[in-house]
């Protein structure tokens, strides 16, 4: 792997860190900051992991997906709405309500994968059309479903927003338990208490945060070591080799390219079942693209697009850590109050990545091309 | 000789339409066990297409397959690859960023014919197919690196991994198409020692060329193949390579160019330690001098991939250069545009005639003006003049017998011949003083090939400078005066054309030292 390209992602991420630790350091304990924004870092970048997942995929097969903005975003709504149908219209309890919300996200981004593989591979769309496509359509459909459904007074909700089934919960492991108890051994001194706290607080995630991680070590393992992900990589840097060895690209392509759109689906639930219990238009709001930007900096490779996930996680986490400690921020520095200033980190980091100044990247060779015979 | 050997392929009135062609018109072929079997035919003869046919890449109109004496329908490669029939094909279906072991696992990961449907995620045993392709490598002397990198290895090696590939998967059928293309001479030798030795251990062998020496030195039966049909067949031991060519252009060829000997005057080019990088940013033409005078051809041979490409591009304007100075007719030309070439009598056929030589979606009058539609006639007052536009077109098309129903057809559409006749028509048609021609008739039938040869000659004999960059042997040998071998970047040595082998080439273009040659 590159080391230059893990070490600028550590490098960012100990900043970004820093800053919250020098801000806060008046009012908590460094350590507890940092095991904070650790958790949170994890938790905000669950969207993004999902999506470079599903760029992976998809480019490594040959398929360029801009339009997983698009999936995400329909996933969140058709995930939102698949738990409150299950919730209000049919009465279940909050647990199946959610299950079925995860997994109708995770049908719609499929089919709108499916989509986009129809245009692109069959009808060999130009495929930043495809995925552009893609994008409008999910705001349009999003956008007119969620007023017909909530805002038109004789729709089966009534024209007003149902009480939500609410949010998938923590999954609580005795991390920190285990961690005191072994404090325990030692004398109980507190700053080992403050540690198994911190370390406790990050070991706190929520069901598909959880997901997202085991899903870029089984990615990983997929593409570089079985069979399916050969074919795959060979599908995307070759296509007629893949052809003349009996490999069948269209199908291959197919799959991939739909198992993508089921990732971003995951990464989609993500927003309106994990996060908040509430949908709003253009609640992904650039993630996507993002999560595209990701894929790029971590090469192509699951392990690597997880990593740069976390980058922008982090510049989120300092955000929404910095809330907490807004009173310890000296005057001068004010503007850091300002979400936007913040806000826009992410954003600048995507663009200093895009340039290439970190190291090279290459894309599959035949990503981006329909395959003729 | 092989009479009494039985049949292992045999393919009876294959017939396949592709949209405006007749791509193969009821082709009748076979092939006996452990032989050598030509299919010689020029580009767009059909030759390829009945070879996808037989790999099942392609399915025929009508006709059948027989293999083993069984009746067939090959409805994907899968099907021949089961059959035992392996294909190497002229551009290699490698993978350049996989290694070899992962190129030749790929579709027969877990056994060596993908009979077995296993499960989609089994993991992949890449130590076992290694020592298993070490086995194989060995056993043909082929000393391949399993865990290599395919893009890190030379053109000469992809091509093992390709047999190698095809034998891995129990080949007993192999189909080499245009095996020869992209090799040295000594490279082809050990190619054919290849072949042979493959042929010993009873692998029926489709050898498809279009080069006449190669299929009078390996095979056992030849067949002929034009504008897609079976013209007929030829026994190594009594066919020459006259009749052979005859047959495959269907009229008499002059295979060798007419020429007298030169008469150089002064220097026109002049090229001083020139240092040009190519796309990756490294260094690929490293320090070359050399000079063309008028009236003569110097032609530079070379491996593919050694510096030619972007010398041309440098010499032409087009690629920007390091150090160095490139002057012609006595004008520092060092970091000029390429109009500023053009206008001092520059005459370019480029590599890529497709990409760099033409605009495909222009018709031929607007392509045959690309040079000069700036200038008057072509243009007053930013206006471009129909009239001079269409009888400029109409002129050239007529001196340089380009075939084409109008000057208004999209220059795409015609073949290769007439695409390349465009361009020399525009380039040649100016006041030249030298002309840089790169691989002028790479992908040509004879009769235009033929044509070239002498246009580029009376261009010569008039006084012209030509630089010839090609890497067909023949050709250089052919049409130079004065022959230069590039290797890495370097000229490592420039000779007198009528004192220098074949074989001496061919060493220097494999990089072998001068010194240790003549």
């Amino acid at each position: 792997m590159d080391w230059r390209r893990f070490g600028f992602i550590a490098l960012i991420i100990a900043l970004l860190f820093g800053a919250v630790v020098l801000v806060g350091m008046s009012s908590e304990s460094p350590i507890l900051i940092i095991g904070s924004m650790m958790a949170t870092t994890i938790a905000v970048a669950t969207p993004l992991t999902l999506g470079a997942l599903s760029g992976v995929f998809c480019e490594r097969s040959g398929v360029v997906n801009i339009g997983i903005e698009g999936m995400m975003l329909a996933a969140a709504f058709f995930g939102w709405l698949g738990s409150i149908y299950m919730n209000t219209v049919f009465g279940f309890s909050m647990w199946p309500s959610l299950i079925v919300g995860v997994l109708s996200a995770i049908l719609a981004g499929g089919m709108f994968a499916l989509l986009h593989a129809v245009l692109s591979i069959t009808y060999k769309v130009d495929q930043i059309i495809g995925g552009t496509v893609i994008n409008i359509l999910a705001v349009g459909v999003t956008g007119f479903l969620n007023r017909q459904l909530f805002f038109d007074k004789s729709s089966i909700f009534g024209g007003q927003v149902p009480h939500a089934p609410g949010v998938l919960p923590i999954i609580h492991l005795p991390i920190k338990e285990a961690l005191e108890g072994l404090c325990g051994m030692f004398g109980n001194s507190p700053s080992c208490i403050i540690t198994a706290d911190a370390v406790g607080k990050i070991f706190d995630q929520k069901p598909i945060a959880i997901a997202a991680i085991v899903l870029v070590a089984v990615s990983h393992y997929v593409l570089f070591n079985t069979r399916w992900g050969l074919r795959t990589r060979a599908v995307g840097e070759h296509p007629k080799a893949a052809d003349t060895v009996g490999i069948n690209v269209v199908w291959m392509r197919y799959a991939n390219v739909v198992i993508g759109g089921m990732l971003a689906g995951l990464g989609g639930a993500y927003f309106t079942l994990e996060s908040v219990p509430q949908f709003q238009p253009l609640m992904t709001n650039g993630r996507g693209f993002i999560s595209l930007a990701a894929m790029i900096f971590g090469n192509w490779t699951p392990v690597g697009a997880w990593a740069a996930s976390l980058v922008f996680g982090a510049s989120q986490a300092l955000q929404i850590n910095l809330q907490f400690f807004r009173t310890s921020i000296p005057p001068e520095w004010a503007f850091f109050q300002n979400s936007y200033a913040v806000g826009q980190i992410p954003y600048i980091l995507t663009m200093i990545i895009l340039t290439g100044i970190i190291g090279k990247t290459s894309a599959p060779a035949a990503d981006g091309t329909a395959y003729d015979k | 000789m092989a009479d009494n050997k039985k049949t292992v392929l045999e393919a009876k009135g294959i017939t396949k339409q592709f949209p405006g062609v007749l791509a193969n018109d009821n082709i009748n072929f076979d092939l006996r066990e452990g032989e050598v079997h030509a299919l010689l035919g020029e580009n767009g003869a059909g030759k390829s297409t009945l070879m996808n046919i037989l790999y099942g890449l392609y399915q025929p109109d009508s006709g059948e397959i027989k293999i083993n004496g069984e009746l067939l329908h090959l409805s994907s490669p899968k099907d021949a690859i089961l059959r035992g029939i392996g294909m190497v094909h002229q551009h290699f279906m490698l993978i350049p960023v996989f290694s070899v072991t992962e190129n030749i696992m790929l579709g027969a990961e877990t056994d060596h014919r993908a009979v077995k449907n296993e499960a989609a995620l089994t993991r992949l045993d890449r130590k076992e197919v290694a020592a298993r392709v070490s086995q194989l490598s060995d056993q043909y002397g082929f000393k391949i690196d399993p865990n290599a990198i395919i893009g890190d290895l030379p053109v000469g090696i992809q091509q093992r991994v390709e047999i190698i590939k095809a034998l891995y998967r129990k080949a007993s059928i192999l189909i080499l198409d245009e095996p020869t293309a992209v090799l040295t001479p000594q490279e082809a030798e050990d190619l054919f020692r290849i072949v042979r030795e493959l042929k010993q251990r009873g692998v029926s062998i489709i050898f498809i060329t279009h080069k006449l020496k190669e299929v009078l030195a390996i095979a056992d039966r030849i067949t002929v193949m034009r504008g897609g049909k079976v013209v007929g067949t030829a026994e190594p031991s009594t066919a020459t390579e006259q009749q052979l060519a005859t047959m495959m252009v269907g009229r008499e060829v002059l295979l060798t160019v007419d020429k007298n000997a030169a008469t150089p005057k002064e220097d026109v080019l002049k090229v001083e330690s020139l240092r040009v990088r190519d796309q990756r940013n490294l260094e690929s033409v490293r320090g070359v001098s050399f000079n063309v005078r008028a009236g003569e051809v110097l032609g530079i041979a070379g491996v593919q991939g050694n510096g030619q490409t972007e010398l041309a591009e440098a010499l032409t304007g087009l690629r920007s250069v390091e150090s160095g100075k490139i002057s012609l007719g006595n004008k520092d030309l060092t970091g000029k545009a390429p109009r500023a070439f053009t206008e001092t009598g520059l005459a370019h056929i480029p590599e890529d005639r497709q990409k760099h030589g033409l605009v495909l979606s222009y018709t031929i009058a607007d392509n045959m003006i690309l040079c000069d539609y700036y200038k008057p006639p072509f243009s007053k007052q930013y206006v471009i003049q129909q009239a001079a536009l269409d009888e400029n077109a109409r002129k050239l098309i007529k001196e340089y017998d380009v075939r084409t129903p109008s000057p208004y057809v999209a220059a795409g559409k015609l073949s290769g011949g007439n695409q390349q006749k465009v361009i020399v028509a525009r380039e040649l048609s100016r006041p030249v003083k030298l002309i840089i021609a790169n691989q002028p008739t790479r992908g040509l039938d004879v009769g235009s090939i033929e044509y070239i040869h002498k246009e580029i000659i009376l261009m010569r004999d008039q006084g012209v400078a030509v630089l010839l960059i090609s890497a067909e042997l023949d050709e250089i040998l052919a049409l130079s005066d004065r022959i230069a071998v590039m290797y890495r970047g370097e000229i490592v040595t420039t000779v007198d054309a009528k004192k220098v082998t074949r074989e001496q080439l061919g060493l220097w273009m494999a990089g072998v030292s001068p010194e240790k040659v003549l």
